[in-house]
C-alpha cells in the first residue's frame, strides 16, 4: 500500500483542493511513500479488541441556553474578505460545465 | 535568586516583587524588553509583529494601577509578554476598521498575510484582565507544524544559544524570545511537543497543560483533539503563575473542562520526599544523543537524592506514538485547513472560477510542510484507507492512553527526556521529514494521551541546553509543577541564560 502512485497523489491533491506543480507532485510521491511506510508499522499492532479514541475527554452534548448574545458584527466579519459586495461576500463563478 | 542578572533576564516572580515594592515600574520592564527586541529581534527573527507604543501605553496604565495599590485579581499586572502568532488578537472594531495597536495574525503562513482578527482569543482576554502587557506576536512554524521553526513563511528563528541552530518548534519565536530577554513569558501551543521541545532547546521552561485545561478559543486550529495552549517561562514558578491565569472553563470552547483550578503556586513546596517517579525505559531510545541521556539521568539522580522514590516503568507502545500521531494530526489538520478557501478571509489567487480559485489559492498560500500534512491527512481519511489508517490510529491511541493510565496508577509522575537531541543546525533536517518528526518522539505520546507535561532545563550538552520532561496524571499539573520546581531549586540551572542575555 505504501507504493503510492502518481495518480494517487493527483487524486488526493484533487480531494484536498490543492494545486501542486509537477515538481511538487514528484516530491510528494516520494515523501508520502516514505512516511506511509513508517506509518504502516501500526499494522503489526493487535487492535482486534480495542475501541477507537477520538478524544481523551469524555464529553457529550455540551449544552447552553439558547439566548441571543452579541457576536462579531457584519462589517467586522466581512472586513477580511478578498472580494465583497456589501453586505455580502462575493465568490467566483460556482457552476461550470462538467463539475 | 538571580538578582545579579540584567532586568529583562529575570523571572516574573522577581520583577513582580520589584513592581510591588516600587523598585521598578511596568514602564521600565517594558522598555527593557523593547530594548532587547530592538537589539535582537530582527537578527533572531523572533517577532512577526510588535507595537511598542501600545505596549508602553499599557505599561503606563499598569503603573497608574500599581500606584493606587490596585492589584486585586491581576497577578500579572505590569508584566510584558508575547503571544505565539497562532493566537488571534483583536485588530478590528465593530465597523470593521483597524484598531490602534491591534496586531495582525498570520499563523506563520502566507495564506493569512495581512489578516486582522475581528475577535480576541481567550488567552489574550485572560492575560489582559490579569494585567499583562502584550509586546507582540512571535514567529512560529506555519500552522504550528514543525519542530524547528524552519517552516515559517516568514523565515527561520535563530536560537540565542547558538545562532546557527534552530530554537525548536513550532513555538520557536516564543522560546527564543523568552530565552533572550525579549519578554518575561510567552505563550505557545503544543500539539505534539511544540511548547516543550522548543523550551528544551532554548533552556527555558515549557508547560503543556492537560487537554481541556485551557481554552482553545481563538487559537488557529491545527489538530483539535491534541492542541493545547501553555506558557514558556524562565522558571517553574512563573509557569505555575501563568497557568493559574489561563486555566479554567470557557463556554466558547466546549472541550474546555469545568474542573476547579487549584492554587498552583501552593503546590511548589520544594519537597518531593516519598513521591513515586517512573522512568520509562522506552524513552531512552537508540539515536538519543549521549550528552542528553547523561544530563537527564543526572537530573533523575537529583530527584532521587531529594527523597523521591524512582522506579523503572514501561510504556511499551511508545514507539507506535510517531505513526499514530502522523495519522491523527494530519487527518484533523486536513479538515481544519479546509477553511482556507480564498473566499471569507486570507489570500485569494483571484481566479474567475471557484474550483480553480480554491486550488490555486491553497497551492500558492500553503508551504511545503503544510501541504505534506494536508495530503497525508486527506489520504488517511479517503475512501478505502479510512479504516486501515485513521481508525487504526485511533485504536492505537486507546492503547497508548491505557498504558499511561496504568503506569500513572502506580507512580505520581513520569520523568523522561523532552527531546532526544539538543538544538541542531538550521537546514540540517529540512529535506528529511521523517528525521524532523523524530524530534517529537518523547513528547507526542503525551498529547495522544492528553496529559500534562513540562520541560525544565537540566544542564548543557556541548554548550547547548537539555530538557527534563515531567509528565503527570490528567488535571494534575500541580504534581508536575511540584516535581519540576523541586528539581529546578536543587539543580542550580535556574540562572542559565544564553550569551545574548548580557546587557
Amino acid at each position: 500500500m505504501a507504493d503510492i502512485t502518481r495518480a494517487d497523489v493527483e487524486h488526493v491533491a484533487d480531494l484536498a483542493r490543492l494545486h501542486l506543480t509537477d515538481e511538487e507532485l514528484d516530491r510528494m510521491q516520494t515523501q508520502l511513500s516514505r512516511i506511509l511506510e513508517a506509518i504502516e508499522t501500526l499494522r503489526d499492532v493487535d487492535t482486534s479488541q480495542v475501541g477507537p479514541t477520538a478524544s481523551v475527554i469524555q464529553l457529550e452534548n455540551v449544552m447552553r441556553e439558547d439566548v441571543v448574545r452579541p457576536g462579531i458584527s457584519r462589517d467586522a466579519a466581512l472586513a477580511n474578505a478578498p472580494l465583497r459586495d456589501d453586505p455580502f461576500l462575493r465568490v467566483p463563478t460556482v457552476l461550470e460545465e462538467g463539475r | 535568586m538571580s538578582v545579579t542578572l540584567p532586568l529583562p533576564d529575570r523571572t516574573i516572580s522577581e520583577v513582580a516583587d520589584l513592581l510591588a515594592s516600587r523598585e521598578a515600574s511596568a514602564r521600565e520592564l517594558t522598555d527593557a524588553c523593547l530594548a532587547r527586541i530592538e537589539r535582537d529581534a530582527e537578527r533572531l527573527n523572533t517577532f512577526l509583529a510588535t507595537d511598542a507604543d501600545a505596549a508602553r501605553a499599557a505599561a503606563d496604565g499598569a503603573d497608574a494601577a500599581l500606584a493606587h495599590g490596585d492589584l486585586a485579581g491581576r497577578p500579572l499586572l505590569g508584566i510584558p509578554y508575547a503571544l505565539k502568532d497562532i493566537f488571534v488578537t483583536r485588530a478590528l472594531d465593530d465597523g470593521g476598521r483597524p484598531i490602534d495597536g491591534g496586531l495582525p495574525t498570520t499563523a506563520g503562513s502566507r495564506i493569512l498575510e495581512g489578516y486582522r482578527s475581528p475577535y480576541a482569543s481567550d488567552a489574550e482576554d485572560r492575560l489582559r484582565e490579569a494585567g499583562a502587557i502584550l509586546l507582540g506576536k512571535t514567529n512560529c512554524d506555519e500552522f504550528a507544524m514543525g519542530s524547528s521553526n524552519e517552516n515559517s513563511a516568514y523565515g527561520p528563528v535563530r536560537n540565542p544559544w547558538d545562532e546557527s541552530t534552530v530554537p525548536g518548534g513550532s513555538s520557536g519565536g516564543s522560546s527564543a524570545a523568552v530565552a533572550s530577554g525579549q519578554a518575561y513569558f510567552a505563550l505557545g501551543t503544543d500539539t505534539g511537543g511544540s511548547i516543550r521541545q522548543p523550551a528544551a532547546l532554548t533552556g527555558t521552561v515549557g508547560l503543556k497543560p492537560t487537554y481541556g485545561r485551557v481554552s482553545r478559543y481563538g487559537m488557529v486550529a491545527f489538530a483539535s483533539s491534541l492542541d493545547q495552549a501553555g506558557p514558556l517561562t524562565r522558571s517553574v514558578r512563573d509557569a505555575a503563575l501563568v497557568l493559574g491565569v489561563l486555566a479554567g472553563h470557557d463556554p466558547r470552547d466546549s472541550t474546555s473542562v469545568e474542573e476547579p483550578v487549584p492554587d498552583y503556586a501552593a503546590a511548589l513546596t520544594g519537597d518531593v520526599k516519598g513521591l513515586r517517579l517512573g522512568v520509562p525505559r522506552e524513552y531512552f531510545v537508540a539515536g538519543m544523543e549521549p550528552g542528553v541521556e547523561t544530563a537527564v539521568r543526572a537530573a533523575i539522580d537529583v530527584l532521587r537524592q531529594l527523597g523521591a522514590q524512582v522506579v523503572d516503568v514501561s510504556l511499551p507502545s511508545t514507539d507506535r506514538g510517531l505513526a499514530t500521531y502522523y495519522i491523527i494530526a494530519p487527518a484533523e489538520a486536513s479538515a481544519n485547513l479546509a477553511r482556507y478557501d480564498g473566499v471569507r478571509y486570507g489570500a485569494s489567487a483571484g481566479e474567475d472560477e471557484l474550483w480553480a480559485n480554491y486550488t490555486r489559492t491553497r497551492g500558492e498560500g500553503f508551504g511545503p510542510e503544510v501541504k505534506r500534512r494536508i495530503m497525508l491527512g486527506t489520504y488517511a481519511l479517503s475512501a478505502g484507507y479510512y479504516e486501515a489508517y485513521y481508525v487504526k490510529a485511533q485504536q492505537v491511541r486507546t492503547l497508548i492512553k491505557a498504558e499511561f493510565d496504568e503506569v500513572l496508577a502506580t507512580v505520581d509522575a513520569i520523568v523522561a527526556p523532552t527531546s532526544p537531541n539538543v538544538a541542531f543546525p538550521i537546514g540540517a533536517k529540512v529535506d528529511d521529514p521523517l528525521a524532523m518528526y523524530l524530534n517529537d518522539a518523547c513528547t507526542l505520546p503525551v498529547n495522544i494521551a492528553g496529559l500534562p507535561g513540562i520541560s525544565v532545563p537540566c544542564g548543557l550538552s556541548d554548550g547547548k541546553p537539555v530538557g527534563l520532561q515531567v509528565i503527570g496524571r490528567a488535571f494534575d499539573e500541580a504534581t508536575v509543577l511540584r516535581v519540576a520546581d523541586a528539581y529546578e531549586r536543587a539543580a542550580g540551572f535556574a540562572d542559565l541564560r544564553p550569551p545574548t542575555a548580557t546587557a
